[in-house]
């Protein structure tokens, strides 16, 4: 095709690039390779069940799964003995609301959540609202963060568990986690937060924070997919219903044989992030602003969704107005970026998450999500923000809303038809 | 989603893109859709005294789908009488595209604009 000739005419320019570029690092990141080297030996020679307790080939397996829980455990100021691995966040997320709230059911029947949490927690609370709880749906601010005064407002003596994402996987904003746990903890309610956004990119400490249950996804943070753990406090005892039985493995709460590979690859994808989150967080942030300065310079009409301070900066929601994303993104297939979530983006609905920003239809349309990682690189970025500028300036030329805005036409003084 | 050959050149090389003078006395102009649907199609046609439509441009906002459904009909609508132009149906664009089901209502908004376009310039020519 075209497009493909010409992309390699401009990679020959720039020798770096290898295209497409990854900049979807929210749906997911690359397995980082000193992950893969600490997996491999679990694959092959190291191959035992965990769970034997009589022979070599169980002990070293559960040596290497013991050794990952320790460093699952630091990266977030836990005790080993507080991490149980699961096969993801949205495992950790299902067990984390349905345990705790099956368990409390008889004292307390409230959760409080927010609009913009992911969907495996507003559908594991849609679910639990067909079993007799009041779920408290928390709207947001413009910015996307939540009003600390309307959590407290929401949580009553009859709420069994206040949960809220730490950083949002469409937008990036970081919600203020520690307040949050301290309302919920004044009325005696237990505080949950789906952290696969935030675990290993942003500081996070349980204790500091006072989280007493947290999601961790492996593949958010450059280690394998397929494997996630939830974090639940010992004091004081965070108690749940298993959603899992069978024999009792992880301390009762998720019976099944761990996987080796996956949860050495958790552990050391979490030491990784511990170890260099600071390096690897300085040297996104300049790419992030630099991507962003770039093209707010060369194209008006830009906006960034989402908090402009409380955010991480790997992940840049823009919307362009006046194009559609759609098109925007079949114009840029050298990038690979995403439109809103992964999951949604098969629908034509513009996002959740942005409309619960009052974000209008229009410009929620044309959002595209920039994802910056441990592997992306300057000329990444610079080819990145190159291509973006090009073809919106190109589909802009061909927008009817940008002729008429430029014509000094109000666009909401148009009756549009109805389809 | 995989596109057809067709629906990605016209999307790349889009033809007839661009305006008329909306005053101008032979033109037609079709604007449909909405921004909060994600798609709006101007189509405008230029009639010649004989009643033949001589050129055609547009501009839309919308998805791969859409602008490749207005470039096609900007070619398929010239040299046509307006009573042929207004023969176009949607079925023929969305054949022709190869669009996804999904994607049908493109080809809807396609032909709402030529026939938005011809009403519009019959109309500027009964008043006169």
């Amino acid at each position: 095709m075209a497009d493909g000739n010409g992309a390699r005419g401009t990679a020959d320019v720039r020798p770096n690039i290898q295209l497409p570029i990854y900049l979807d690092y929210q749906a997911t990141t690359p397995l980082d390779p000193r992950v893969l080297d600490a997996m491999m030996p679990y694959f092959t020679t190291k191959f035992g069940n965990p769970h034997s307790r009589s022979h070599k080939f169980g002990w070293e397996a559960e040596e290497g799964v013991e050794e990952a829980r320790g460093e699952v455990a630091k990266l977030i100021g836990a005790d080993p003995r507080e991490v149980i691995f699961t096969s993801g966040a949205t495992e950790s997320n299902n067990l984390a609301i349905k345990g705790v709230a099956l368990f409390n059911k008889d004292r307390k029947n409230e959760i409080v959540t927010v609009v913009t949490e992911h969907k495996c927690v507003l559908d594991t609370c849609r679910h639990l609202e067909q079993e007799g709880f009041k779920v408290t749906y928390l709207p947001v601010g413009e910015n996307g963060l939540i009003d600390l005064d309307q959590l407290r407002a929401a949580v009553t003596d009859k709420t069994a568990l206040v949960s809220i994402m730490a950083v949002n996987n469409e937008i990036g904003v970081i919600q203020p986690i520690a307040e949050a746990a301290a309302i919920a903890h004044e009325k005696g309610a237990l505080f949950h937060t789906d952290a696969a956004q935030a675990a290993g990119k942003i500081p996070l400490d349980v204790n500091a924070m006072g989280i007493d249950l947290m999601s961790i996804s492996g593949h958010k943070l450059y280690g394998p997919k397929g494997v996630g753990a939830l974090y639940v406090r010992r004091k004081p005892r965070v108690r749940l219903v298993a959603q899992m039985n069978g024999g009792g493995q992880e301390r009762g709460m998720r019976s099944g044989t761990l996987a080796p590979p996956l949860c050495v690859g958790l552990g050391e994808a979490c030491r990784i992030a511990r170890e260099e989150m600071i390096k690897d967080n300085a040297r996104i942030k300049a790419l992030s602003e630099k991507f962003y300065e770039t093209v707010k310079a060369k194209l008006p009409d830009v906006f960034l969704n989402g908090d402009k301070d409380r955010r991480y900066p790997g992940n840049l929601n823009l919307s362009f107005a006046y194009v559609e994303g759609e098109s925007l993104i079949m114009g840029i297939k050298d990038l690979a970026v995403s439109s809103g979530s992964a999951c949604t983006s098969a629908s034509l609905e513009p996002s959740y998450v942005l409309r619960a920003l009052g974000v209008e239809e229009e410009l929620a349309h044309t959002s595209i999500r920039f994802g910056f990682g441990r592997f992306t690189t300057e000329a990444e970025i610079d080819y990145a923000a190159d291509t973006i500028v090009n073809r919106v300036s190109k589909l802009r030329e061909m927008s009817p809303l940008w002729e008429m805005v430029q014509d000094g036409i109000d666009l909401k003084s148009i009756q549009w038809s109805d389809h | 989603m995989a596109y057809s050959d067709k629906l990605v050149d016209h999307y790349e090389n889009p033809r007839n893109v661009g305006s008329f003078a909306k005053g101008d006395e032979g033109v037609g102009t079709g604007l449909v859709g909405a921004p909060a649907c994600g798609d709006v199609m101007k189509l405008q046609i230029k009639v010649s005294p004989e009643g033949l439509i001589e050129d055609a441009k547009f501009k839309t906002f919308g998805c791969g789908s859409a602008i490749a459904s207005s470039s096609l009909v900007t070619e398929w609508v010239k040299g046509k009488s307006l009573d042929e132009a207004a023969t176009i149906r949607n079925t023929d664009i969305a054949k022709h595209l190869a669009l996804p089901p999904v994607k049908i209502h493109c080809s809807v908004l396609a032909e709402d604009a030529i026939k938005a376009a011809i009403a519009d310039y019959k109309a500027k020519h009964e008043k006169a």
